[in-house]
């Protein structure tokens, strides 16, 4: 069988409509590859992620999270652009968590291009061509995948193959060739006899024929959908209050649940006493769970209240564990060899033929996520089944973990999944589902009333799973000339497949080693993953660099990078769209950094002053994109404004910190995020005219602002930022102040 | 430990008279949200850092986590599900100008946020039609996470022009 027609499926007829079944898994042999639920009588299910009705209506399944990215609508669109579907009949509604909606294009994508894959899909994916490990479990949101694999691989074929079978069922209606057929806005035209028909109408016939086995698609030139910013299909809603998201989930006969974790992290529970809880009205259970306790009760109010009357007793964990020694221990770990990841060249010879050695050690903070919505979910265990409702970015995973949890065989587990109220990295990978196992527990409790749990806020800063705090060592050796022979490094390693070490610039001398220095504290995740802390350092020592040779920073830069690259195409254009060679205003500088991430390439100018207290104050940030084609440009714009203010927002005052095994940051009032009065009054971003392969948007912004800042920084005061965030060191600086006086005075 | 006493007390929520039988000092928001299904109203802190409960009480912008319920009472409580027909319409034709601002401007992401950040601009337009750039930060303390900051700020500039009247 080609692979092609086995990764797209085959048609399956419904009652009173066509249906082109979802997947090669009617091919497969597991019957008819429809989720039962998805098509109604006069609606037809094509090629698995859209459903076309009697009616035109186009109804596209989206197999990612909406967790405000807006990739509903340039996965919709992707489709729709194919399939020449009528815009404003296309709707889009959550796949359900159901292997049949398993993600192979994401597999598919990686398999092909061979490149980059997300660490964060570590563990279900094997790389090697073919076998693909838990083949089953990919519905993922993460990684800045959905549109370059999903709606690359996965929308612009269904949408294909969706319109060649219309396009056929016309052809055998009206008896002529399907050569002499075109289609636009949800009609198929016959130019030499006038006539056409509605999608709607040749629906069920088209559910009928074969799936051709190769989709055509449409030149690039005819596209009338992509390239252009329809409005979003979710905002609407998001503006009238009707939006719900996992914690809006009302059910008949609801109880309420809050917990509490043992603060230390790698703790347990030893002992609590539910008296006082229980002796309160409308309190059912208080619940032992091996880490926790939480309370079940009519209101979740009077869970929070009777929570909070426990004096539960946990143990374990590390008692002495602070960030201070933890950044102790990682400076001396970093002393010691790590695993080779680049040995390039002979670094000692580099030593000895080098005039100068530059010599640099970082270190970034544990970083929350901060989602708006806190952790939450809803389960309900009930006569053999148990039923799920909350946001997810790995559904398939989920709902597995849900099933083994129970103890329930899988068909028993039905998912609702729920737009996240953010989610940023945080509901990615299964170590950080450390609320999965609280539901299953509770809705057992709970049973047969449906339960929802939701975190205080105070929780969710105290049992995140953080950026991880982390620290590298780099040196490098200049020639005469101060251009870099060599580049050693040591970094700190993480504990997923760090994706993000390598360094862009042509030095012929090579060694970058990883190190380990485990400890318990939970960490994951985090927009744009292992990208924060490299970017960060690569780009960082760099500028370290370019200012030990008194060389100009882009230049510096741009003699390391191959010609014509990303990188090099998106310096060159951050430079001159800032008015780099010019001087900034008087009290202001510029600094600059640029990343490739998930394959797109970022440069940001950051242009600030400091206040007379020594508070940076960041006026404008120039950014250049290189993303290759862009699908929607107001979203693309959109992702990038926000990935530039949560890296601003990080680098500025951020950061989770560790006392006696337990997080210190109890709610927003010390987890300073950024808000309306320190955005930068300039976001100037600009998207390069490109045709190469497609990147992610989601993360990619986020990796170079922190170091642009902590360049501009040192180009205003001569203060060399080498640990984040940068607020409590300015604070802490008096010379920052006095050079912050010179140069406003 | 003694539990609350529960009351029945009397609220006016988007025109409407409700009555509520909860402990007085529960805060405002899960009243809203739990008894009266008013959940485009978010719980994000619970300390009144965020704003992401902000609600009317009297045209003022409140934070709901942080009011207990029976300071409500004999108030006249606006909520975003409410903020449409305040402006005098009924039903999705008529949004208030800054909501239609709001989708030209493409602002939410995630949007969890929003519904607070709508309360707290339009408690600031009925104050201050035409605020500067100082009036919006002053006002405008929300957090959002996506970052929508600039474009909220962009959306409540074109309401004040007029562009939405």
């Amino acid at each position: 069988m080609k692979r092609r027609t086995l990764l797209i499926g085959s048609a399956v007829a419904t009652a009173g409509g066509l249906a082109l079944g979802y997947v090669g898994m009617a091919a497969m042999g597991s019957g008819r590859g429809l989720p039962a639920s998805a098509a109604a009588p006069g609606e037809a299910i094509l090629a698995g992620w859209v459903k076309i009705g009697e009616d035109d209506s186009v109804t596209v399944y989206l197999p990612h999270a909406d967790m405000g990215q807006g990739v509903g609508t340039a996965l919709a669109m992707m489709l729709a652009e194919e399939l020449d579907a009528d815009w404003p009949r296309v709707r889009t509604e959550p796949a359900p968590g159901d292997a049949r909606f398993a993600n192979r294009f994401l597999a598919r994508g990686w398999v092909l291009q061979n490149r980059q894959i997300p660490a964060l899909f570590d563990g279900v994916i094997d790389t090697t061509f073919g076998t693909i490990a838990g083949f089953i479990k990919l519905q993922i949101t993460g990684g800045s995948t959905a549109v370059r694999f999903t709606g690359q691989s996965g929308m612009r074929i269904t949408g294909a193959l969706a319109r060649m079978m219309l396009v056929d069922a016309a052809a055998q209606r009206w008896g002529v060739p399907a050569g002499e057929l075109s289609t636009a806005a949800s009609r198929v035209l016959h130019a030499a006899s006038g006539r056409s028909l509605r999608y709607g109408e040749l629906a069920a016939e088209a559910a009928r024929l074969p799936l051709p086995s190769q989709p055509r698609f449409k030149r690039p030139g005819d596209y009338r959908l992509i390239g252009t910013s329809v409005p979003r299909l979710d905002i609407p809603a998001k503006v009238g209050g009707s939006a719900q998201y996992g914690i809006d989930v009302r059910l008949p006969e609801m109880r309420y649940a809050a917990v509490l974790a043992t603060p230390r992290h790698g703790g347990r529970l030893v002992a609590v006493d539910p008296a006082p809880a229980l002796a309160m009205a409308g309190v059912e259970r208080v619940v032992s769970l091996p880490d926790a306790v939480a309370v079940i009760a009519t209101r979740y109010t009077t869970a929070r209240r009777a929570l909070a009357a426990l004096r539960p007793r946990f143990e374990g964990g590390d008692e002495s564990l602070s960030s201070e020694r933890l950044f102790a221990g990682q400076r001396a770990a970093l002393e010691s060899e790590g695993k080779s990841r680049v040995a390039i060249g002979n670094v000692v010879q580099a030593s000895v033929d080098g005039r100068q050695r530059v010599d640099a050690h970082y270190q970034v903070p544990f970083l929350h996520h901060a989602a708006m919505e806190p952790m939450n979910a809803t389960a309900q265990q009930a006569e053999g089944r148990f039923s799920y409702w909350g946001g997810t970015q790995n559904l398939l995973w989920a709902r597995s973990e849900l099933a083994k949890l129970a103890g329930l065989p899988l068909e028993q587990v039905t998912m609702h999944p729920m737009p996240l109220g953010g989610s940023f990295g945080r509901h990615g990978l299964p170590e950080m589902s450390n609320h999965i196992p609280q539901i299953v527990r509770l809705a057992a409790e709970a049973s047969p009333h449906p339960v929802k749990m939701i975190w205080s806020r105070e929780e969710d800063f105290a049992q995140g799973a953080y950026r991880p705090a982390l620290s590298s060592r780099v040196q490098a050796v200049l020639d005469a000339d101060g251009r870099p022979l060599s580049w050693e490094q040591r970094y700190i390693d993480t504990a997923g497949r760090n994706e993000a070490f390598e360094i862009p610039y042509a030095i012929a001398n090579q060694s970058i080693e990883a190190v380990d220095h485990p400890h318990p504290i939970r960490t994951g995740a985090w927009r744009s993953v292992s990208h924060t802390q490299h970017g960060f350092y690569t780009e960082t020592f760099i500028d370290e660099l370019a200012h030990a040779a008194r060389q100009d920073p882009v230049e510096y830069r741009r003699a390391l990078l191959p010609a014509g690259s990303r990188l090099a195409r998106v310096l060159d254009e951050a430079a001159r769209r800032s008015g780099w060679r010019s001087a900034p205003p008087a009290g202001r500088a510029r600094g600059i950094a640029l990343v490739e991430s998930f394959g797109t390439a970022v440069a940001h100018v950051l242009e600030l002053s400091l206040s007379d207290e020594g508070v940076p104050r960041v006026h404008r940030i120039t950014s250049a994109v290189d993303c290759g084609r862009v699908i929607h440009p107001d979203t693309a714009r959109q992702q990038v404004e926000g990935a530039i203010l949560m890296g601003l927002s990080a680098a500025l005052g951020e950061q989770i910190t560790v006392q006696g095994g337990a997080v210190q940051q109890r709610n927003f009032g010390d987890y300073p995020i950024l808000r309306m009065a320190q955005v930068p009054p300039e976001l100037d971003i600009h998207f390069l005219a490109s045709e190469g392969p497609l990147g992610g948007l989601g993360e990619p912004g986020v990796p170079p602002v922190a170091p642009a800042l902590g360049n501009a920084l040192f180009a205003l005061t001569g203060l060399r930022i080498r640990a984040l965030p940068v607020l409590p060191q300015l604070a802490a600086s008096a010379s920052a102040r006095r050079l912050a006086k010179a140069t406003t005075s | 430990m003694n539990s609350p006493s529960i009351a029945t007390l009397e609220l006016q929520v988007n025109g409407t008279r409700h009555r509520v039988a909860v402990a007085p000092e529960e805060p405002l928001l899960w009243v809203l949200r739990e008894d009266l299904g008013h959940t485009g109203v978010k719980f994000g802190c619970g300390v009144a850092a965020c704003g992401a409960c902000t609600v009317h009480l009297d045209g003022q912008a409140v934070r709901s986590c942080a009011l207990p319920v029976a300071a409500a009472v004999g108030h006249q409580i606006l909520t975003i599900e409410g903020l449409a027909a305040a402006q005098g319409g009924s039903g999705k034709a008529l949004l208030h100008p800054l909501q239609r601002a709001w989708i030209a401007h493409q602002v939410p992401q995630c949007g969890y946020c929003q519904s607070g950040m709508l309360m707290a601009a339009a408690a600031l337009l009925a104050h201050t039609p035409k605020p500067n750039d100082e009036q919006i930060d002053g006002a405008i303390t929300n957090i959002c996470r996506c970052g929508t900051y600039p474009r909220v700020r962009k959306a409540i500039h074109a309401v004040a022009a007029g562009a939405f009247a």
